[in-house]
């Protein structure tokens, strides 16, 4: 159980998918204009990526890893299928995203206009390939990588949260006109990154 | 079509219509592999080659696509021309392939390829949109080899294996001996991603400048 702990606060904090491995940055630019909007994505991608990383795990070690068919025939036993990994991984999380627009649609239609085209855009957010990719390089279990999925979905929440209640505040500051807008995002970013790395010692 | 048009497809992207620093896609990549300007030249190439053909094939294929399922076709093209790309890496660059580790497999949610499908190949011709893509993936090549450069070179004083700052900055160069050359030593911070953020942010600060359209006025 404290293993599980640990993995939740490691994908969460210390190793921030956004803050340390800048995974998922074009959607956590472009839609933190506001905190209204920045919690619906957040929520959004929590979800999707608490359900395709076990997904793609089970996927992965039923169908895709060496000797996994073998029991169709036995010329199987030493046949891999990783190199379809990747366009598996991403038809799966496609299927997800398509369900969580339908959930928002049908339930939270002022959400889904306000969020637009970067709901469907989830499905290229690299937060969500890059949590089944770590989770496969990281070899967790099951428990594990369900844990790991959720965890690094909050780190994302929690970033795109604080960038957005930042970026609501600046506006009232004199930020010099061209650095406005997208520049100080960048900056800002850097600057939550910065102060995110002094987790990065810390041994779990 | 005239001879105008097609250079500003392939010239747009460099600067007024970078896909980094004003279309904001394709950013993630563009921080994770600049570490090094050997590996921002090599997803240079592999990006531009993705962006390219996938952009010529969805414009060949765009009257036969449902538009409800057009997402899961664009992602299947897509996928396949970045498995072939990571396979040929794994054979020919070995080391390399492995340096770049998950981000090959990541160019499939570069947003830049998606975006370009969306926004240009679903609506024009297939020589204009293979235009396109070569043009947006060497704006984006051109962005990452800027960054590349400056985090490698402050970063370890080496560019390429060849070193400019600190003792070993000999190569019986005279002019590598004295001053600044001699002084300088490695910035810790550029070798981090961390530090591509702010080159990042800087270099968006002084294309605005340049350019008062692309300032945002909210």
């Amino acid at each position: 159980m404290s293993d599980l702990i640990n993995i939740f606060v490691k994908a969460a904090f210390v190793e921030n998918m956004v803050l340390i491995y800048f995974l998922g940055m074009c959607s956590y630019l472009a839609v933190s204009k506001t905190i209204k909007t920045a919690v619906g994505l957040g929520a959004a991608v929590i979800f999707v990526l608490a359900i395709t990383a076990p997904v793609n795990w089970i996927i992965r070690e039923t169908l895709l890893v060496e000797g996994a068919l073998s029991w169709i025939s036995p010329a199987l036993a030493d046949q891999s299928f990783e190199f379809l990994g990747l366009i598996i991984y991403i038809g799966v999380i496609a299927a997800m995203v398509q369900l969580v627009e339908m959930v928002i649609e049908k339930f939270s239609p002022a959400l889904y206009m306000s969020l637009g085209i970067f709901l469907p855009l989830i499905t290229v957010n690299c937060a969500i390939l890059g949590g089944t990719l770590f989770m496969i390089a990281k070899e967790y279990s099951l428990a594990e990588s369900t844990v790991f999925g959720i965890g690094s979905g909050f780190g994302f929440f929690l970033a795109i949260v604080a960038l957005a209640a930042i970026r609501e505040k600046i506006k009232y500051s004199a930020v010099p006109a061209p650095l406005r807008g997208l520049g100080m995002a960048f900056i800002i970013t850097g600057l939550m990154g910065l102060a995110f790395m002094g987790l990065m010692g810390i041994k779990l | 079509m005239s001879e105008v048009n097609t250079k500003k497809l392939l010239t747009d992207p460099l600067d007024d219509n970078n896909p980094i620093t004003v279309q904001v896609l394709g950013v993630c990549s563009a921080l994770a592999v600049s570490g090094s300007l050997k590996n921002a030249l090599v997803m240079a190439v592999a990006v531009t080659f993705v962006t390219a053909f996938s952009n010529l094939t969805i414009s060949l294929l765009r009257n036969y696509i449902p538009s409800r399922i057009r997402m899961i076709v664009q992602l299947v093209v897509i996928a396949f021309l970045v498995t072939l790309v990571s396979i040929s890496l794994k054979a020919f660059l070995f080391d390399l392939s492995k340096e770049l580790s998950v981000y090959v497999g990541l160019i499939i949610t570069n947003c830049i390829i998606m975006g370009r499908l969306e926004a240009f190949a679903i609506g024009n011709k297939p020589v204009d949109s293979f235009l396109d893509g070569v043009g947006n993936g060497i704006g984006y090549g051109l962005i990452l080899v800027i960054v590349g450069f400056i985090r490698e070179l402050f970063g370890t004083g080496a560019l390429l294996g060849f070193t400019f700052f600190g003792e070993e900055a000999r190569h019986g160069i005279e002019f590598l001996k004295h001053g600044f050359f001699n002084d300088f030593f490695h910035n810790g911070l550029m070798v981090l991603p961390i530090s591509s953020i702010f080159i990042l942010g800087i270099l968006i600060w002084i294309q605005r400048s340049r350019n008062a359209e692309l300032i945002d006025i909210s």
